[in-house]
């Protein structure tokens, strides 16, 4: 006998869904990532960004490949950091991609300033999967990946909605932060598409969603995580100084 | 484009305020049922009610249209305010702060009281 709709409804929300969370936790720190900017803040979304709110669609045709949509998305998952562009880190959480995780994400900036960030996994299903960010990250909104059947051939397509989460990202944003970031999606699909073994192109639409900066949010810089990252990067030496003395 | 597997029916107690009773999956190809509902019950007036009492499941991609059709009521000057949220729902409206933009009642009653 089949179990009750109502059943397989509550099972579906309690697997796909990240359990509520007021504040992030991060529960395994990598060796080699910097994690300052994540730990006990809340997530943002595009509610509470400061920017004009956007929607950019990155789509990947595989045509050739014969691969089913939750093929796709379980590689997608599974080698996740691999499809990134190179000097960029996303520190995969050891259980996966799965409802609730929070990664750490650690980027190389213009200026060589290393940024230190996370996401969290909103949603994750057999054909798509959700990042939220934190306060302090520079997009605040969430990133969906997704694969489905179109025609005879299955489509991967990386989806954002955000908004830039203070001035200052938003400054970034429209000098050149709009491009470096349709090139790092746009990258990450090639190499999705090269993983099965396909030379695809990806198409692009990006769409203004509201063309209203929210000046109520222009505080959010006070958790910038390239602010705070800098003020850790130049506290270097002294770290290193202190590290030395404990040794001796 | 993969068919929408929510239905949408709009109702207007008075000429203020519109209801869109949702049934069935929000998901991201409930975006034109999601659209022309919100556009019928917001045709004229200072609020739009979201049922949510037949929702029986949403995903990420109905969120991000939710997120959407806050921007539009905002933009008309217009109130958003939801109902019939079960606990999981009002969760996950929590998680993604949603619930700091649309008001969140437990009955219709209520929802009507805070237009």
């Amino acid at each position: 006998m089949d179990p009750p709709q109502e059943t397989v409804e509550a099972a579906r929300d309690a697997t796909f869904w990240a359990k509520s969370v007021s504040r992030l936790k991060v529960s395994d720190v990598p060796e080699d990532a910097v994690n300052i900017n994540v730990e006990g803040k809340r997530l943002a979304s595009p509610i509470q960004g400061f920017g004009k709110m956007w929607q950019k669609t990155y789509q990947v045709r595989l045509d050739g490949s014969k691969v089913s949509p939750t093929q796709v998305i379980a590689t997608w998952k599974e080698r996740f950091p691999e499809f990134w562009p190179d000097k960029n880190r996303f520190y995969a959480p050891l259980t996966g991609i799965s409802p609730g995780e929070v990664a750490l994400i650690n980027m190389t900036m213009p200026g060589r300033l290393k940024l230190s960030t996370g996401v969290m996994v909103l949603y994750a299903d057999e054909e798509s999967f959700t990042l939220m960010t934190p306060q302090g990250h520079m997009l605040s909104g969430w990133i969906t990946f997704s694969a489905a059947a179109q025609e005879d051939a299955t489509v991967a397509q990386a989806q954002v909605l955000i908004r830039a989460s203070d001035p200052l990202y938003e400054m970034g944003l429209t000098m050149g932060g709009h491009k470096q970031e349709d090139k790092f999606w746009q990258h990450t699909l090639t190499s999705l598409a090269a993983h099965f073994g396909e030379d695809a192109e990806v198409d692009t639409q990006v769409v203004c969603v509201d063309k209203k900066r929210q000046w109520k949010h222009a505080g959010n810089v006070w958790h910038s995580a390239a602010i705070r990252s800098s003020i850790y990067m130049m506290g270097a030496p002294i770290r290193g100084i202190k590290k030395l003395f404990k040794r001796g | 484009m993969a068919e929408a597997t929510a239905t949408m029916d709009v109702r207007k107690p008075d000429d203020s305020v519109g209801i869109v009773d949702i049934k069935g999956d929000i998901t991201a190809n409930s975006e034109e049922v999601l659209m022309d509902a919100y556009a019928t019950a917001g045709d004229g007036t200072r609020a739009v009610i979201l049922n949510f009492t037949g929702l029986e499941y949403m995903n990420s991609g109905g969120i991000g249209l939710l997120v959407t059709l806050l921007v539009r009521a905002n933009r008309a000057r217009q109130k958003l305010l939801a109902f019939g949220l079960t606990q999981h729902y009002k969760e996950i409206f929590e998680l993604t702060r949603l619930d700091e933009a649309v008001g969140i009642h437990d009955n219709e009653e209520d929802a009507l009281a805070a237009v």
